[in-house]
């Protein structure tokens, strides 16, 4: 490190450290102030922030598909949003039909139909991931790096179309069977619904199943040490192929979870639902540093507010180029996210 | 002509090359151009015959320089020919218009994503802006415009002069749209001079999105409202301007008019794409002048081997915005003359969907390659404007499907996409260049791809 820094590195080196931060911070505190004078209470920022978790515990499970597969083969998985958008289709276009989940059913079977539900929508989306890795990503994988990116666009592409066949171009409703805007309590004038509820209490399991599996299991090993240095993995008797297999396999199962908990709290389904998603997703996971699991988690819930401010005070119709603009900003001032490291992590 | 013989007196070694592969190119290329340009398209079969010369004397004669100049006057001859030979409303003249205007964008991208390697998933928002350039400046949009709100005109034609709003002639529109899309182009490519290959694509993917997020809700933008210039804007562009139309619109356009004559008509084709033409036939010139010349073999070496080219002397930022610049001045070319050709800009339009299906032109016919650019451009614009919706019109028993095949349009293009990388990467009719360092690779079987070392290290460098 050189002894003596010039203002402007200074100034670069706490705009690295704290710009994003403050970017954070900027909707929340302006509109918190905003309140304060407004009704004297925080109560609707609050609300802001407890819709916000739910939703963004939606992209926190798709956010870490993608940080996954990037960690690992460092490739934008374009198709995974609409992995997540098969998981919402497979379970609330077909499966509730099949196994006939209705409002009615009661409580017993209604658990039990969503359990089943989930696993349906984990399989599916999972085994979809591992399939597309096959085909489009592995026979590319010594090509230019432009190359895998590029089928990655097609499959989310052709992803899309399978959504139109199945259950056409527009938005379909699905039945409410956990009615999600039911009140469950209010602390303070901040509601929370159920919908909430499930979708936090969905999530949190599975994160810290994930985590544990890839910290604690010999799989999850194996898969650290490929992301790693593949080459050196190989040596030591990893089979690379099957732990990227592996990865995709896990990145698509919290997809599918997610396509399940989005279907149930937003009570609509449709074909494109997987695009907006993915791309809200990737910048929760960029936010956070891509290649780590925690950051891609708290990125979700993150995101998750921002755009439920948002939606709230601004208009839904400018959410996304707000996102998008965040996305722009953090590749700015800190690509390497909040959580992340400044050299390439994980990989 | 349509042998292969020797056109010049042929004093030294005029020779066609007469390998396998050749021949089989020969024997595959030609017969497949002739039967999709009159079978498909609807090509007058004698004008089809001679663009089939004409490539098979490319094919033979692949490095002969005289062969090359042969052709490029005989391609742009039979070019000017072209539309007085078919009907002037026809069908034809309508998709043959079109795949000139979208060559002049593939054209463009390829410059950013073929040449300097920089994956650019954001190239509507060029196409938007030139579009809405056009609905700024030759329209009734802002119909306060003006003193006393009579409007504005420089250099319009007489029908055009007596019409509210603000109206430029096209060629002026033209120069401001391509201003306003280089500045625009290298605002987009400064976050992503930092950042490797994957995370360029994302945030020019973001960009676009946000313009056309911006362009479809630019109604709520009230130009008083700005800060600052919000009076000088209002003086300038009349009481009540906002930014766009949104999801209505802008429209009717002002046809093209050139100084003589009355403005082009809505049916009659031949103008349009002679002027579509002329562009294609600019974008051309600078396409090959660029790609031989200083800048565009830094592209190629930024494109390379990013660090490599730096400790060669290559000034990134420079040539890396360059780039954005050159090929956002194209994509925003075309937006004006297609919102003229179509009289309407439909913000609707703006979408990723567009972008990919650009990219797929440059896919298909190889990146950096500026004759399979034109390949992949016919293609696509003839499969979408055409053959989909004839597909479409045709009885449905003959599927017995219902379904509405043109919402089915983008799985075609991320086959396409999926397809070509997976089997061809170096699309239909690979550069040269390109062709051998895909060999190599497959070859090698090395992990690290082109664009990955150098983007990798250079994350790592940034450190």
């Amino acid at each position: 490190m050189p002894v003596r820094s010039s203002t402007g590195d200074r100034i670069r080196k706490y705009l690295s450290e704290y710009g994003l931060i403050a970017l954070l911070l900027i909707m929340p505190v302006v509109y918190g102030i905003q309140d304060i004078s407004d009704d004297g209470s925080l109560a609707r920022l609050g609300n802001n922030i407890v819709d916000g978790l739910s939703n963004g515990a939606i992209w926190a499970l798709i956010a870490m598909g993608y940080t996954l597969v990037y960690g690992i083969i460092e490739l934008i998985n374009f198709a995974h949003g609409e992995v997540f958008m098969i998981g919402s289709l497979v379970t609330a276009a077909w499966f509730w039909g099949v196994i006939g989940l209705t409002e009615q059913t009661a409580i017993l079977g209604l658990i039990i139909g969503l359990l089943a539900s989930l696993v349906v929508a984990m399989v599916t989306s999972g085994t979809l991931n591992v399939m597309i890795e096959r085909v489009a990503y592995r026979p590319l994988r010594t090509a230019p790096k432009l190359a895998p990116l590029i089928t990655a666009v097609g499959m989310s592409f052709i992803l899309q179309n399978v959504g139109i066949l199945w259950i056409g171009g527009s938005q379909e409703g699905v039945p409410e069977l956990i009615d999600p805007q039911k009140e469950l309590f209010t602390i303070g004038g901040v509601q929370v619904n159920q919908g909430d509820v499930l979708s936090v209490a969905t999530t949190i399991p599975l994160v810290l199943l994930l985590t544990t599996f890839i910290s604690q299991s010999r799989m999850g090993r194996a898969m650290r040490a490929t992301a790693q240095d593949p080459e050196a993995a190989r040596l030591m008797g990893i089979n690379v192929d099957t732990t990227i297999s592996l990865t995709f396999l896990l990145g698509g199962l919290m997809a599918g979870a997610a396509g399940l908990i989005y279907a149930l709290y937003q009570t609509t389904i449709w074909y494109f639902q997987g695009f907006q998603a993915g791309l809200i997703a990737f910048t929760a996971a960029v936010m956070g540093g891509i290649g780590n699991l925690q950051g891609a988690v708290l990125g979700g819930f993150i995101i998750g507010i921002i755009q439920q401010i948002s939606d709230n005070r601004i208009g839904g119709e400018w959410t996304p180029a707000i996102v998008f603009a965040y996305l722009v900003l953090i590749m700015v001032f800190r690509p390497q996210g909040l959580l992340g490291e400044e050299t390439r992590e994980a990989g | 002509m349509s042998t292969p013989e020797p056109t010049t007196n042929g004093r030294t070694g005029l020779q066609p090359k007469t390998d396998r592969r050749t021949l089989i190119t020969f024997a595959i290329a030609v017969p497949a151009l002739i039967i999709f340009a009159t079978g498909l398209l609807g090509m007058n079969f004698l004008m089809a015959l001679i663009l089939g010369a004409i490539i098979g004397l490319r094919i033979l004669f692949p490095d002969d320089r005289r062969v090359l100049v042969a052709v490029i006057v005989l391609a742009i001859g039979w070019a000017i020919l072209l539309p007085f030979l078919h009907d002037e409303g026809g069908d034809f003249m309508n998709i043959a218009t079109l795949i000139l205007a979208y060559a002049v964008m593939a054209l463009g991208l390829n410059i950013i994503v073929g040449y300097a390697g920089l994956l650019d998933l954001g190239y509507v928002a060029f196409f938007a802006l030139g579009a809405l350039t056009a609905g700024w400046f030759m329209s009734d949009f802002y119909a306060n415009a003006g003193k006393g709100g009579d409007g504005i005109h420089v250099l319009v034609a007489d029908v055009t002069q007596n019409l509210f709003g603000i109206h430029f002639n096209f060629l002026i529109v033209v120069v401001v749209a391509i201003v306003v899309t280089t500045i625009a182009g290298m605002l987009i490519g400064l976050p992503t001079l930092r950042l490797r290959g994957d995370y360029i694509a994302i945030v020019t993917l973001a960009f676009g999105e946000i313009v056309g997020r911006i362009v479809i809700n630019g109604d709520q933008i009230h130009y008083k409202d700005v800060p600052l210039l919000g009076d000088t804007l209002t003086d300038v562009f009349g009481k009540g301007a906002v930014f766009s139309g949104g999801r209505e619109g802008i429209g009717p356009i002002d046809k093209i008019w050139l100084f003589v004559g009355e403005p082009f008509k809505a049916l009659d084709l031949r103008p349009w794409y002679l002027v579509a033409l002329a562009m294609v036939l600019l974008v051309l010139f600078v396409n090959y002048r660029l790609r031989d010349s200083r800048l565009g073999r830094a592209w190629i070496a930024l494109r390379e081997d990013e660090v490599a080219a730096a400790s060669m002397g290559v000034p990134l930022v420079k040539t890396k915005l360059l780039a954005y610049g050159t090929g956002a001045a194209f994509g925003g070319m075309a937006g004006v003359f297609l919102a003229s050709r179509l009289s309407v800009v439909n913000a609707d339009q703006f979408q990723f969907f567009f972008s990919i299906f650009i990219l797929a032109m440059v896919i298909l016919g190889g990146l950096g390659s500026i004759e399979g650019v034109l390949v992949g451009a016919a293609v696509l614009v003839y499969l979408n404007f055409k053959f989909i919706p004839d597909l479409n019109a045709k009885p449905r028993e003959w599927f017995d499907l219902d379904l509405d095949l043109s919402e089915l349009s983008s799985a075609i293009y991320g086959f396409l996409l999926v397809i070509m990388m997976v089997l061809r990467p170096e699309g239909l009719i690979p550069e040269r260049r390109r062709k051998l360092e895909l060999a190599e690779h497959v070859g090698a079987g090395q992990t690290a791809g082109l664009g990955d070392a150098a983007g990798q290290d250079t994350f790592e460098a940034r450190a």
